[in-house]
């Protein structure tokens, strides 16, 4: 009699990869009809990002969705990519798991290479239609045309019809077709969305997008420089895990132990090679396939007690501060931001071994929405996350920075922030720690969640410090507005009612104002920045002070200048020693720069010194590093005039009965 | 130029000389005003009304409102000037329009302009018909027998009874009742009726209110204009005519009672001119809400802070209105004058006025 066990194990059969997927779909994030629609677009354009970036190509892709019917949609994905050899397309687009990417440390969008054959095989579930992919090499001559199905029993290619053909115009790339059941909206989570954010951090792509009415859309590339290419490494020692660590023991070529703690970690010299077997009480000679577990968790704790180098980073491809604002510049122009934060690129750390690094942008005002929680946009290797956002590691960090310090709203100083913002936050990494296969998520490190903090602290200080200058600025130009123009119409109109000589208005304006105000503006024509400082003395006595700029450096333009600064130094900063400026006077320092890009400078960072910092307000007191040679600093102690007038009741702000009665 | 005009030029030449001095000594030019809050008006034992108190606030160029209401005030002080010299006025309205063309120092809002023009009667203590500035006609109007004579636009003295020569809405209280204008002659009218609502108005009207008590019925129309509330007075003074206020039981009549009786906290500064300090409230009061069981609505928060507000008013600091206002906000409900209708359309006439009134004296 065959017992349970036997009845049972008939019944067990393996499955195959692509059998399981088909029955666990949501795994890879095809779980609704819209979210499938955009996860297979996300698939298929991260693909040709990569393989753009890898062939060092700029990318243009083309992402067209049409609706067939009720619920069915052709999706179509054109890039300019370097194409896939004839023999390879099958493989590529009809097989799961199958990639090249799976085993190098390297920073790239796809890691499993699960996405683009999901997809399709998503789409012949649904439509029972095969994908249809184009591709031509730049050596081919001919480009292939193949109708592609996933075999899910055996995750294996079906081609059903290849044809070779001339694909007119097109030097190489790749495009795919394929047909979904989906569901297609606007809005947070959307396939706009996503090729808006895909833009945003890939300023150096092309993108453009058709609608299932027709409409087109491009975001341009807002730049023409590659993102650097980058290198694959070994695997790094610190944070690495014993199931790893005996994988890899096995599996390496080297035969001695010292030489596969060399070869195959990076940061390993022979000298600290040497000491962690030490440590470990193991000869540099054994062979690193015969160590037994105890003698492998010797040496694991031997590798976390030496001290290790980062990892080199060549192998990460932040956006680049300069890149994070261009991007953001571009794409968001019509709601036209008040302030961009600088955005701030961390140096490199390591979790479990694989090096990442945190890029930060904020930004502030404009046209964003005043009274919601603030925009929060979350990038793993350069790929928008849109989904799973209260899961991920970077909205955690979020919540736990208090951002009331840095002038955004928030409830008890946690939780999403309110206010007119768009947080960025992008997380590359040779390995993302995903919190699943649909990469939705990215799972919640100490060390991740400790760099994305101290990133939000850093740019949130600079919004506050932007926050701040905005509201003296504010306050002092409601004044400017009182002596420059309505004081006078005052003093002309009474001098016409009483029939006398209009009065001198500097007692008056002093008293108002009593600061020296300090305005600046930058304007960018024919291939020039043009900078003007102009400096209001409204106090009652004469200034004479010293002024001081960071200029992008070699860029100062010596030609037409009416004040020759004293001193410009080789990393741009900038000092003026101004003449004497009577009390009401108004000077204006004009110059320009030269051989920069429009976006390479719009703010004018202004520092003064030699006056009290009371008195100024436009230009923050010289910071004590700035080390300045050959000017008289001679701080000015001048106590600020006090006012002499008893506090009154505003007569305008005190009718709060009149309307009611 | 009249003596009035000589006076009205004098003054609001000296608010321009004392602008132009500030500014020549280097000072921050502002003027002085008394404070338009509930917080300052106080009871003027001599007149029996409430007026503006010892508190005064600053309109100083410190601030871009006070730098523009005083560029203002120069626009008006010149376009007032100038209208005295031409022998012109303008409404309230017309002056906000004017202001069009003064670039920055135009109005945002006629409630601005209004309030400067009120602020200049204040500063030189003329009335704002010498400063050539009138209101609009809000079309309050008087039904009654009572015989005056108008001067019409053509200087004739026009004969009027308000009863007999006028139609179903009665004599329009015209924008100047001063006596070169206005005079009342006589009567045969033993009190007066002011009432809030037109409905009630036309109610009282149709139902021959006026004769069978020997009433004169006056139409508040809401918030009564200085013009209504200085009929009302001279009709009490001269004619000697006891005078009630019959409005909604609602926070916001009781102000309306107030403005006739006490003075109105926006014109404080002429509360002898207007108010009427003898005249009595008649309903509908907030325990006429329970003894007559009428249908209610239900307080909203802005009624309910009215309320609170009217607790801190000196106007109503007295037992009867702390009474009033504390029961309203108890029972939580307010309710119209029309709400009487419950009863029939001749219940106010023939029920609800005639035993408030007979309770209250006004009727024997």
């Amino acid at each position: 009699m065959a017992s349970i066990a036997d009845e049972l194990a008939k019944k067990q059969k393996e499955i195959s990869v692509s059998e399981f997927f088909e029955r666990n779909r949501h795994i890879l994030g095809f779980d609704s009809q819209i979210k499938s629609l955009i996860m297979g677009i996300k698939e298929a354009v991260d693909n040709s990002l990569d393989a753009c970036e890898e062939a060092g190509i700029l990318p243009e892709i083309t992402v067209m969705v049409e609706k067939v019917d009720k619920d069915e949609f052709r999706v179509t994905v054109e890039d300019n990519g370097p194409g896939i050899i004839k023999k390879a397309i099958p493989n590529v687009f009809g097989r799961l798991l199958y990639g090249s990417r799976f085993h190098a440390v390297r920073q790239s969008r796809g890691q499993q290479g699960i996405g683009i054959s999901a997809t399709v095989m998503y789409g012949q579930i649904t439509t029972g239609k095969p994908a249809v992919v184009v591709s031509k090499t730049g050596t081919e001559d001919v480009a292939w045309r193949m109708e592609i199905m996933v075999n899910t029993k055996k995750n294996m290619p079906d081609v059903l019809k290849e044809d070779p053909f001339i694909w007119d115009g097109k030097e190489h790339g790749t495009k795919i077709t394929y047909h979904m059941n989906g569901r297609y909206t606007g809005g947070k989570q959307s396939v706009m969305e996503y090729l808006k954010q895909t833009a945003i951090v890939n300023p150096h792509s092309r993108i453009t997008f058709v609608d299932p009415d027709g409409k087109r859309t491009t975001f341009e590339r807002a730049t023409d420089k590659m993102p650097p290419a980058t290198k694959e490494i070994k695997p790094h020692p610190s944070g690495l895990e014993l199931g790893t660590l005996m994988n890899m023991s096995k599996d390496t070529k080297n035969k001695t132990l010292g030489k596969f703690l060399q070869l195959d970690f990076s940061r390993i010299s022979d000298r600290l090679a040497k000491e962690i077997c030490d440590k470990a009480g193991l000869s540099m000679e054994v062979n690193p396939a015969k160590l037994n577990l105890e003698e492998q968790k010797r040496l694991l704790a031997a590798i976390a007690a030496v001290k290790i180098m980062a990892p080199p980073t060549d192998c990460l491809s932040p956006i680049g501060a300069n890149l994070i604002k261009k991007g953001l510049r571009n794409v968001l122009d019509e709601v036209r931001p008040e302030f961009y934060a600088p955005p701030v690129t961390r140096d490199p750390k390591v979790h479990s071994g694989n090096p990442f690094l945190i890029e930060v942008g904020i930004v502030y005002g404009g046209d964003l929405p005043k009274d919601s929680q603030v925009q929060i946009l979350r990038f793993a290797n350069r790929v928008p996350l849109l989904y799973q956002q209260g899961a991920c590691v970077v909205t955690k960090s979020i919540e736990n920075t208090d951002w009331r310090r840095y002038g955004l709203e928030q409830r008890g100083g946690s939780g999403i922030p309110f206010g007119p913002a768009i947080i960025l936050v992008h997380v590359a990494s040779t390995k993302v720690p995903f919190t699943s296969e649909a990469k939705e998520a990215i799972a919640t490190l100490p060390e991740l969640q400790a760099e994305i903090e101290l990133a939000l602290k850093i740019c949130g200080r600079s919004l506050k410090t932007h926050l701040n200058k905005r509201e003296t600025k504010s306050k002092t130009r409601v004044k400017f507005e009182i002596v420059q123009e309505i004081l006078p119409l005052i003093a002309q109109k009474s001098a016409k009612i009483v029939g006398k000589p209009v009065p001198k208005l500097s007692g008056s304006i002093t008293k108002i104002m009593n600061v020296v105000w300090i305005d600046d503006a930058v304007t960018f024509e024919k291939g020039h920045h043009r900078v003007r400082v102009s400096i209001y003395n409204y106090t009652p006595q004469s200034q004479k002070f010293n002024l001081h700029m960071v200029l992008p450096p070699g860029s100062f333009d010596y030609k037409g200048l009416q004040f020759f600064p004293t001193e410009v130094r080789e990393d741009g900063k900038v000092s003026w020693e101004l003449p004497k400026i009577s009390s009401t006077e108004r000077l204006d320092v004009n110059f320009s720069l030269t051989g920069l890009n429009k976006d390479d400078y719009d703010e004018n960072e202004i520092y003064a010194s030699g006056i009290n910092p009371v008195f100024i307000i436009g230009a923050e007191p010289l910071p004590g590093d700035w080390d300045v040679k050959g000017l008289q600093i001679t701080e000015s102690v001048e106590a600020p005039v006090v006012e002499e007038e008893e506090e009154e009741v505003d007569y305008d702000e005190s009718k709060e009965a009149l309307n009611d009665d | 130029m009249t003596d009035d005009e000589n006076k009205a030029v004098r003054s609001l030449t000296d608010i321009a000389q004392s602008i132009y001095d500030q500014i020549d000594s280097g000072r921050i030019p502002k003027m002085t005003l008394p404070l338009r809050t509930k917080g300052n008006i106080r009871f003027d034992p001599k007149h029996g009304v409430f007026k503006y108190g010892k508190a005064t606030g600053a309109r100083s160029a410190k601030k871009v409102n006070g730098a523009l209401m005083l560029l203002r005030t120069m626009y008006v002080l010149e376009f007032i000037e100038d209208m005295i010299a031409t022998s012109k006025s303008s409404t309230l309205r017309e002056m906000y329009y004017i202001s069009e063309g003064w670039e920055k120092a135009k109005f945002s809002s006629q409630d601005e302009s209004n309030l400067l023009a009120e602020d200049l009667e204040i500063v030189t203590s003329c009335m704002r018909e010498d400063l050539k500035l009138r209101a609009e006609e809000n079309g309050a109007s008087i039904i009654g027998d009572i015989d005056i004579t108008e001067m019409d636009r053509k200087g004739r003295l026009k004969r009027i009874n308000c009863r007999d020569d006028v139609g179903d809405s009665g004599y329009g209280i015209p924008n100047n009742v001063e006596k070169e204008k206005v005079q009342l002659l006589s009567t045969n009218a033993k009190f007066v009726i002011a009432i809030e609502t037109g409905g009630m108005f036309d109610r009282l009207v149709e139902n021959g209110f006026d004769e069978d008590f020997n009433a004169i019925l006056v139409h508040l129309k809401g918030q009564p204009a200085r013009a209504t509330r200085r009929i009302i007075k001279r009709l009490n003074e001269e004619l000697k005519l006891p005078v009630v206020v019959f409005t909604d039981g609602d926070p916001w009549s009781f102000r309306i009672f107030a403005s006739v009786a006490y003075g109105a906290i926006k014109t404080a500064h002429i509360s002898e001119y207007l108010a009427t300090p003898t005249a009595e409230f008649v309903g509908i009061t907030a325990s006429d809400i329970t003894n007559y069981k009428l249908p209610t609505d239900k307080l909203t928060d802005m009624d309910v802070r009215a309320l609170n507000a009217e607790l801190k008013d000196p106007r109503f600091a007295d037992e009867y209105w702390r009474g009033e206002i504390e029961t309203m906000l108890k029972l939580n409900k307010k309710a119209e004058q029309q709400a009487l209708a419950k009863y029939g359309l001749d219940f106010v006439t023939d029920k609800y006025l005639p035993e408030k009134l007979t309770n209250m004296g006004v009727l024997r």
